[in-house]
């Protein structure tokens, strides 16, 4: 199977905090990985380190065997999109779902638009009917599925998830996630996923990467993680934290 | 229960707005002995306006009515703002979810602790500071001292927290309402927190309302649990027989979550069905 | 309930439609939404009442003006008090007051809508570059509009005039250069405060170019608070131009225009009072209307009291 993203030794630092320090994955083609930790372990940043949101100060990433420089171009963004935490903040305020769906179209110079934007609210499951709705028309979980339709209109291959159902109701939680496994299955996609819930990472994600303070602790496969053969104390650690409260 | 400590009879917050009046509470009953209580529910649900309604922080243009809002066998409702603000901090206390919010930027936290038990209490300055201290540490807070002279952007979110929960237990209220305590910290300190609480709750017998989104959290650490939604109580059942759960709002909301060991593809979704909010 | 009503009934719940059906309905929607923020406000529409009369009295001058603003009859008409003939009076040079306040309308609309025109859009577009852009072309051109803000405004368009040379369109010029740099401050505290916003995030991760981006996503959410600011200052861009009339550098006679009035009438303001006044009421009336209007529009238009 081939790699679909590598990342090598990546360093991310912002003013002289070290983020990322020397973190190494490699997510295979069609996998699903995930990425679990703390708050400040570093999670999120590799995800906007290989969007070219975040600074990489050294280390390399390839995406589908290109080596990325400092600068991402048009294609990069074709074969890889993301879907942010908090679905109140990604969507602009004054443009309607259309609007919002139309612009990476443009900025692509994607001719068959109105199929494209019909067929996208349909395959997440919002239809016709919320085509002209502004942001503030739309519950959190609707907002959610317009942020996954905007990443998919492009047809990439890879989708970053950073925390997308942490902002979420429970049930909302579920939905979502059935979506997000849906279109998954459907396109053969790349998922690369952050969470700061074991439970969601293990039903969502094939293989996965404690981190903490922006190193990586340990990789497992689901079924380890689920089988409790980790070996390290601090994957234990959490693990123990997210079966619940325990009285002593 | 002949150990009352709170009763609330058909508890009702509306809102004006644009569009009209909006009930976000909508008759709400339940009562409380030395014991915790769980009140869970999604966003809108109404749990956290419930928990402010008690606490008397409902915003000035909502109205709050009730049969019965009972502290004590005191009549919350009818007593003077001025006993309210008395009662407020001293035999109530409540904990917000995010300690960076509710502490006050500008002040040390041990002078804001100290200035908290001496509002409430005659206490001289070194008394006052000694219980302080003695609070900080209660709350595991191995270095009280250091903290006492910090600020509260100097601390991490679980130090606020504890340093939030020890200001509202130095006046050793009766009543503690916590309101999301833990949802802004990670995941290992959140037990940290939650063990905390649950010493101080157990070891000064206080009534203890935790209204949280996580039913499985709530579930664990609480001995009944308040289910609402769209306003009201759907469900009111003992912690350890939520497996039993009869509503299915109660039922869809535990099962929709993902748990280790436990696959499911795709998730059970929960149907919502208008009579639940009728 | 007739027919009628339930037109008007339906046409309302269209508008207010939480799932529009096309990109008109939603635009509509939105903007019949922030109209009844507006009107909801007494003064607001007392300002744009006094708006709309000042574009009526220019569009229709020649109609509504009995006599010329230019001739006036200097053998019987010199100074005369208000009366049944002449409604404000007539200056020292015969010429009818009412008639130079009506043509005036237009010279203040000019001034008013050649300097929103030009400064404007040069602030908005210095200040988003500046907020998007950040390191040096940010404090370069912050350093410019902090130059341009150093100076009082009066004083800069008297310099600036000075040296075009007086003239109603020289002052235009002046005064849009001296009102531009609040507008540049405004847009880029809006630009910072979006900048780093997930949306704007989601944006550029679809490959836009930064042109793109601050085009056709950032300028959008700063012009509401621009339109409001304009709209406040427009009463200071009046009050300038008539001062710079007033100095005798603005609009030169015998251009009716309403500071340059109150400057020739400075010399009998003791005994004929009426020469001066008018155009000053004029000036009064026209700024509070700017001023209400403005008000109102930041109710309607704040793009932070809510979403709606």
């Amino acid at each position: 199977m081939t790699a679909s993203i590598t990342v090598e030794g990546l360093e991310v630092v912002f003013d002289r905090f070290r983020a990322l320090k020397g973190v190494s994955l490699e997510v295979r083609e069609g996998e699903s990985y995930g990425l679990v930790g703390e708050s400040g372990s570093g999670k999120s940043t590799l995800l906007r380190a290989i969007t070219g949101l975040a600074p990489v100060s050294s280390g390399t990433i390839t995406v589908n065997g290109k080596t990325l420089g400092k600068t991402r171009d048009k294609a990069f963004y074709r074969e890889v999109q993301m879907v942010f935490q908090d679905p109140y903040g990604s969507l602009h305020p004054r443009q309607t779902v259309d609007r919002l769906l139309q612009e990476p179209l443009a900025i692509h110079g994607i001719a068959d638009g109105e199929k494209r934007i019909e067929r996208a609210l349909d395959e997440v499951g919002l239809g016709k009917g919320f085509r002209f709705r502004y942001a503030h028309q739309l519950s959190g979980g609707q907002r959610q599925r317009v942020a996954i339709a905007r990443a998919l209109i492009l047809e990439p291959s890879i989708l970053l998830l950073d925390e997308p159902t942490s902002a979420l109701d429970a049930s909302v939680q579920a939905e979502v996630l059935n979506l997000l496994e849906e279109v998954r299955r459907r396109r053969k996609l790349t998922f690369l996923m952050v969470s700061h819930d074991l439970a969601i990472i293990t039903h969502m994600c094939e293989r996965l990467m404690v981190m903490q303070n922006g190193e990586a602790v340990e990789t497992l496969t689901a079924s380890q993680l689920i089988g409790h053969r980790v070996s390290e104390d601090y994957t234990r650690n959490l693990l123990r934290a997210s079966e619940g409260f325990v009285r002593v | 229960m002949s150990d009352t400590l709170l009763e609330v009879d058909d508890l009702r917050v509306t809102f004006p707005t644009r569009t009209g009046l909006v009930q976000a509470v909508r008759g709400v009953s339940f009562s409380l002995g030395r014991e915790r209580l769980g009140i869970v529910g999604e966003s809108g649900s109404g749990k956290s306006q419930t928990g402010r309604a008690i606490m008397g922080l409902t915003p000035p243009q909502a109205e709050v009515s009730a049969t019965k809002l009972a502290f004590d066998g005191m009549d919350l409702l009818s007593i003077s703002p001025r006993e309210r603000r008395a009662l407020r901090g001293n035999r109530i206390a409540m904990i917000l979810q995010d300690p960076k919010y509710s502490l006050d930027p500008v002040m040390t936290i041990g002078r804001q602790i100290v200035e908290t038990l001496r509002t409430h209490e005659k206490v001289g300055k070194t008394e006052a500071r000694e219980r302080a201290l003695a609070m900080l540490q209660a709350v595991q807070i191995r270095d009280p001292a250091r903290v006492f002279d910090l600020y509260p952007h100097e601390v991490s979110g679980g130090m606020g927290q504890r340093a939030m929960i020890a200001m509202m237990l130095v006046t050793g209220p009766e009543l503690m309402i916590a309101d999301e305590p833990t949802s802004a910290l990670d995941v290992t300190v959140q037990l940290d927190v939650l063990n905390i609480l649950d010493k101080l709750v157990a070891e000064r017998g206080m009534g203890l309302i935790f209204i949280s989104h996580d039913l499985r959290l709530v579930s664990s650490f609480c001995d009944r649990v308040v289910v609402m939604y769209a306003g009201k109580v759907v469900e009111q059942i003992k912690a350890s027989e939520l497996r039993d759960a009869q509503h299915p709002y109660t039922r869809g909301l535990l099962n929709c979550m993902p748990r280790i060991g436990f696959e499911r593809h795709p998730l059970p979704v929960l149907d919502r069905k208008p009579e639940w909010a009728a | 309930m007739t027919a009628a009503d339930a037109g008007a009934l339906s046409r309302r719940a269209w508008l207010l439609s939480d799932r529009p059906a096309s990109r008109l309905q939603a635009r509509l929607g939105r903007a019949y939404v922030a109209w009844r923020r507006f009107s909801a406000n007494r003064l607001a529409l007392i300002g744009l009442l006094i708006i709309i009369a000042l574009l009526v009295v220019a569009a229709l001058a020649d109609v509504l003006a009995p006599y010329s603003p230019t001739v006036g009859d200097l053998k019987n008409a010199r100074l005369l008090p208000p009366g049944a003939a002449h409604w404000f009076g007539t200056d020292d040079l015969g010429r009818d007051i009412y008639s130079r306040i009506v043509y005036g309308s237009r010279w203040t609309l000019y001034v008013v809508i050649l300097v929103a025109i030009i400064a404007a859009p040069i602030g908005l577009l210095v200040g988003t570059i500046a907020g998007y852009a950040d390191g040096w072309t940010d404090t370069i051109l912050m350093r410019i509009t902090d130059i341009f803000l150093a100076f009082p405004k009066l004083v800069l368009a008297l310099a600036f005039v000075a040296a075009l040379g007086p003239g109603i369109e020289n002052a235009v010029l002046a005064i849009a250069i001296t009102s531009w740099p609040p507008y540049a401050r405004i847009a880029r505290a809006e630009t910072l405060t979006v900048r780093n916003s997930d949306y704007i995030k989601a944006v550029q991760l679809m490959g836009a170019s930064p042109f793109r981006i601050v085009l056709r996503h950032i300028m959008p959410l700063c012009i509401s608070s621009l339109i409001i600011r304009v709209t406040l200052d427009m009463a200071g861009i009046i009050l300038t131009a008539a001062g710079l009339g007033f100095l005798g550098l603005g609009a030169q006679p015998p251009l009716p225009e309403w500071g340059a009035m109150i400057a020739s009438g400075r010399r009998f303001i003791l005994d004929q009072w009426w020469v001066a006044a008018a155009p000053g009421a004029a000036i009064l009336i026209v700024s509070l209307g700017f001023n209400l209007l403005g008000d109102g529009l930041r109710d309607a238009l704040d793009p932070r009291s809510g979403d709606q």
